[in-house]
């Protein structure tokens, strides 16, 4: 993965499924309210391998990767 | 092609951990065939892994369970169409806020928080089970009781009111009576409006996930006490019936594959990957139903407006494509993206806590009674009926 990509949550449409904390934790975390958010200086992904699956594994297509 | 009979659905299993042989023309028809429900009606029943995702996503098909045309799988289930079920049985934007309600208690941190409570049940219902000597009846002396007992406490609903609940629950999910049906339905209704009250007069509020609703949902006007009841009523009764299922089928399930248990045994930590494999499998929940809201295409096919629209988990999660010999317990595969869950907006909101419970239930289990193997011939202990969330009648077992 590039670090010029950007991984964005539509938060709208999170249902607070969690999949994505746990499938990529060093990425994704959840808020008190359940919502999916990005952990500090991860929005481009970290590099990690695992963002691909995080969006597959998201419920409700809430998770975008884009090339920036 | 050439056009056939379609199958009935639901149909019983021959083996508790496997989709019906009478499902073969399904797994041989994908992504999308025809079903016959037990009342003549025919269905839509969605076999494809690619198409179960989309469709599960669209917003065109409604879970609405008290709308005339949905599809009821069951005389039972056809009774309790004035039954409003919240959150699955509820369309957005309603289910979003009902569901935004609840995620704060059901995520990754809270059920990491809950793992010491949910092992201290599991060791003293082992205690108790292992005191009173063998053989033991595992249904009723672990896998029902730890799974009551984790939601009891989640909820804040006192755990010596357990049996009441879990006889009504199985009388409603499980009778092919429909008085017997009603008079569940009725019970329960009654149970969970006094504890409601209750709640609400209790000068120290408890700490439980219906506490908060009473003490901020209730009391700020953003849901009505009817509300809080329809809550209480989903979230005990699908915390407590689909994983003590999975606990009895899963303990019966490893006791049949002796060398995966051994495998498991010498590296519990693929335990969290065993769970999703037996997840795959077993697909305890094989039904979720639909209902077309308006036209549909699917690749030169029309779902049309109010047709039943059905979802076989057991199915959809054996197509060979994605998990290679499907009917195999095989965890060195990628199993995520099975449909235990379901998919969409309604997949399992406990299904992160649901995880972690069968994980401490099975590991704990294994490792206290290494010798623990089935008190009967496998082919003669019962299991549910088709038409129910799949599982052990009963489990006997010593160790």
């Amino acid at each position: 993965m590039h670090t010029d990509t950007r991984v964005e949550i539509n938060r709208d449409v999170c249902i607070g499924a969690g999949q994505c904390a746990l499938v990529a934790p060093d990425v994704f975390t959840q808020d008190d309210g359940g919502l999916s958010t990005l952990l500090p200086g991860h929005e481009d992904g970290g590099g990690a391998p695992m963002v691909r699956e995080a969006v597959r594994a998201c419920p409700v297509s809430a998770i975008t990767v884009s090339e920036a | 092609m050439t056009e056939t009979e379609p199958v009935t659905f639901p149909q019983d299993r021959s083996c508790p951990y496997q989709s019906p042989t009478g499902y073969e023309p399904l797994r041989a028809t994908r992504p999308l065939t025809r079903v016959t429900l037990y009342d003549g009606r025919p269905v839509w029943m969605v076999t494809g892994h690619a198409l179960a995702r989309q469709l599960l996503a669209d917003p065109r098909l409604s879970s609405d369970s008290t709308h005339p045309a949905f599809p009821a799988t069951t005389e039972g289930m056809a009774a309790m169409r004035n039954f409003r079920v919240a959150l699955m049985g509820v369309d957005d934007p309603e289910h979003h806020a009902q569901r935004r309600m609840l995620a704060p208690s059901f995520t990754l941190r809270r059920t990491t928080e809950l793992r010491p409570g949910i092992q201290r049940i599991v060791d003293g219902l082992l205690d108790a089970m292992t005191e009173k000597g063998q053989p033991a009846e595992l249904v009723s002396a672990f896998a029902l009781p730890v799974a009551s007992m984790v939601i009891c406490e989640l909820l804040g609903v006192p755990s010596e009111d357990r049996h009441f609940f879990e006889v009504q629950s199985q009388r409603l999910l499980l009778s092919s009576d429909v008085a017997d049906v009603r008079d569940a339905q009725s019970k329960l209704a009654a149970y969970f409006a006094e504890l409601v009250d209750r709640k609400q007069k209790q000068s120290e509020p408890g700490d439980g996930v219906l506490d908060e609703l009473v003490q901020q949902q209730l009391r700020e006007g953003v849901l009505d006490r009817q509300g809080v009841i329809e809550f209480a009523t989903v979230l005990l009764i699908a915390g407590h019936e689909s994983t003590a299922n999975m606990i009895s089928l899963g303990v019966y399930t490893l006791l049949q594959h002796p060398e995966r248990l051994a495998e498991l045994r010498a590296d519990p930590g693929l335990f969290p990957a065993a769970v999703d494999e037996l997840l795959r499998l077993l697909s305890v929940v094989d039904v979720l139903g639909r209902r077309a809201t308006e036209d549909i295409e699917v690749g030169g096919t029309t779902i049309r407006t109010d047709d039943g629209v059905l979802f076989s988990p057991s199915v959809i999660n054996r197509e060979e494509d994605l998990y290679p010999a499907p009917d195999t317990l095989d965890w060195h595969r990628s199993t995520r993206q099975h449909f235990a869950f379901g998919f969409g907006i309604h997949q399992c909101l406990a299904q992160n806590l649901a995880r972690a419970e069968l994980e401490i239930a099975l590991h704990t289990l294994f490792d206290r009674l290494p010798g623990l193997r089935l008190a009967a011939p496998p082919e003669e202990i019962p299991f549910r009926p088709g038409y129910a969330i799949q599982g052990m009648l009963e489990l006997p077992v010593t160790w």
